[in-house]
């Protein structure tokens, strides 16, 4: 079985975002850039899939500007055992991802796709259920636990308020959570070894998709500033300010 | 046009968080029709009818939807799509789930955890865990909705009567089944619908010392909540984590102890009324959204709150 997995190019999630000026967006320039961590998950479970005898090949995808090669060879350093990279200048939104994404399982046909559950820049969470619905195929979203069997997976999701097992017919799409996994660290030979690893570069229109726009970003602003209070000295003063001040409590 | 509101509900109650997508709806347009999905939930479709605003509630009664899988759900929101200019439902792990399967299946964009509606196509939504906030507008013919839980007040549960028509099931998909679940029962009120939390991070050192905020939580009525390191370090499940991976609460008061105020977390809470730091740091950036900080020894702190309250 082939695994197809994905790897977005994101701001890393240590950097203290800014907003620019002008409201058009996010500062950009000259900012760390890292594979959206979940899709780092997404990574790991794969690689880990391979190496238990599960699939024999890991195939990773990013759609994007042509930087997004760093966020692939980080994804082979891990393991991936090729990239496809879908280069374009275009604002790709999630449905025109899962469109791309869906030319690529209609070529490489592959057991096994797995996502991020969401990307940490715009916060969507719906690319991987998009990439379901086009491919016409069973979701496990928010996987914390993924179990491969005959022609299927059981896969335990986390859900509010626990956890739910469900199992799909492969191939499937598997969203990640944050405790499926806790993804490597890419070691120095294999860091190397990535580098001889193939990626094909295509396009949107070498796939045939169309991936205009639908939603136009109008503007891009800081959200309001939240004032720091006061601090207490002692646990009485706090309680008082919470029964006489704020009345929050009784 | 008309407006369809998915609901989520528990078979004879509908939950809150599909009445504050509701109250969004209602800002949009005038005919809203509430589905409710699921089987043996005529309870929660009369509940339904009752709620302000709802004119029509639509019953989907079938086995496939007992378990909310989204393969089934979607097929049978996409089968009711016509005639609807905006499909809405909350933000909760079901609503993210099926909601965007809906809208490649429209073949348009769904907008994820709209926080207020400018028009009727134009919305503002958090982005990169709420460090943002973008104004977006669709050229989609149906806009597909999903609603943040803490954004609109809930409408009343009561001053509607609408009427209830049951709707035909399309052809079941087939392709997941459900095997089980593992749900906590709470004796505290849930995260998202508390009007308190109290909650814990790294600073707690370990699982058993959440027990002191237990005795707090017990007699404030308050649920418990936990920060993404403190889950990380295996101290609490995930489903009390509250951040931009975890749930996004809004309660009048929110006592953060022990926790640093990463803005992962900071993301999940800072729309709370008042909040409350109790930190041996002072330097803790949760200081800086804090209405009332303690610089103190949780572990002196905490045990102290509780004598008091």
């Amino acid at each position: 079985m082939k695994i197809l997995v994905t790897a977005k190019r994101v701001v890393d999630y240590n950097v203290n975002i800014r907003v620019l000026a002008d409201q058009s967006g996010v500062d950009l320039n000259n900012v760390k850039m890292s594979v959206n961590p979940f899709d780092e998950i997404a990574i790991e479970e794969a690689v880990r899939l391979k190496e238990a005898g599960k699939a024999e090949e890991v195939i990773v995808v990013s759609v994007g500007q042509t930087q997004c090669q760093e966020q692939l060879r980080t994804a082979l350093a891990l393991g991936a055992d090729r990239g496809i990279l879908v280069e374009t200048e275009e604002d790709m939104q999630p449905l025109a991802i899962a469109k791309v994404l869906k030319a690529v399982v209609d070529k490489e046909q592959p057991g096994l796709i797995i996502t991020g559950k969401q990307a940490i820049d715009g916060d969507n969470s719906q690319t991987g259920q998009m990439l379901a619905a086009l491919a016409g195929l069973a979701q496990a979203t928010f996987a914390s636990e993924v179990e491969i069997g005959d022609g299927s997976a059981t896969v335990t999701r986390e859900i509010d308020g626990g956890l739910e097992t469900i199992t799909v017919k492969l191939p499937a799409i598997v969203t990640t959570d944050l405790r499926l996994n806790e993804p490597r660290y890419a070691s120095l030979p294999n860091i190397m070894k990535a580098k001889k690893k193939p990626i094909d570069v295509v396009t949107p229109a070498d796939l045939g998709v169309d991936v205009a726009p639908r939603v136009k970003t109008l503007k891009v602003e800081p959200p309001a500033e939240r004032a720091a209070g006061i601090k207490v000295e002692s646990v009485e003063a706090l309680v008082d300010k919470l029964r006489n001040e704020a009345k929050v409590i009784s | 046009m008309s407006i369809l509101v998915v609901a989520e509900h528990d078979q004879n109650s509908v939950k809150v968080p599909t009445r504050v997508a509701i109250a969004a709806a209602k800002l949009l347009g005038d005919d809203i029709h509430l589905l409710v999905a699921g089987q043996g939930c005529q309870g929660a479709a009369d509940a339904a009818a009752s709620i302000e605003g709802v004119q029509k509630v639509l019953l989907a009664e079938s086995e496939a939807y007992s378990h909310n899988l989204a393969e089934e759900l979607a097929s049978l929101v996409v089968s009711l799509a016509g005639g609807y200019s905006h499909i809405l439902t909350a933000t909760t792990t079901s609503g993210k789930n099926y909601m965007p399967r809906v809208a490649a299946l429209l073949d348009v964009s769904q907008i994820s955890d709209i926080i207020s509606v400018e028009s009727d196509d134009t919305f503002k939504r958090p982005i990169y865990a709420g460090n943002a906030i973008a104004t977006v507008q669709s050229s989609d013919s149906v806009k597909v909705l999903t609603v943040r839980g803490t954004a609109f007040d809930p409408v009343a549960e009561q001053g509607g009567s609408a009427v209830i028509e049951s709707v035909e099931a399309p052809a079941v998909m087939g392709v997941s089944e459900w095997l089980r679940e593992d749900v906590v029962e709470l004796e505290r009120p849930e995260l998202t619908a508390a009007s308190i939390i109290v909650s814990g991070g790294r600073g707690m050192q370990n699982g058993d010392n959440f027990q002191m905020l237990e005795s707090v939580a017990d007699k404030l009525g308050a649920a418990i909540g936990a920060s993404r390191a403190a889950v990380d370090a295996g101290f609490v499940p995930n489903d009390m984590q509250v951040g931009q991976t975890g749930k996004i609460v809004a309660p009048d008061l929110y006592i953060a102890v022990g926790i640093s105020g990463a803005i992962q977390h900071l993301a999940g809470m800072k729309d709370s009324k008042v909040i409350v730091a109790i930190n041996k740091d002072e330097d803790a950036p949760i200081f800086q959204v804090a209405d009332y900080g303690l610089v103190a020894d949780l572990f002196k702190a905490v045990p102290e709150l509780d004598s008091q309250l």
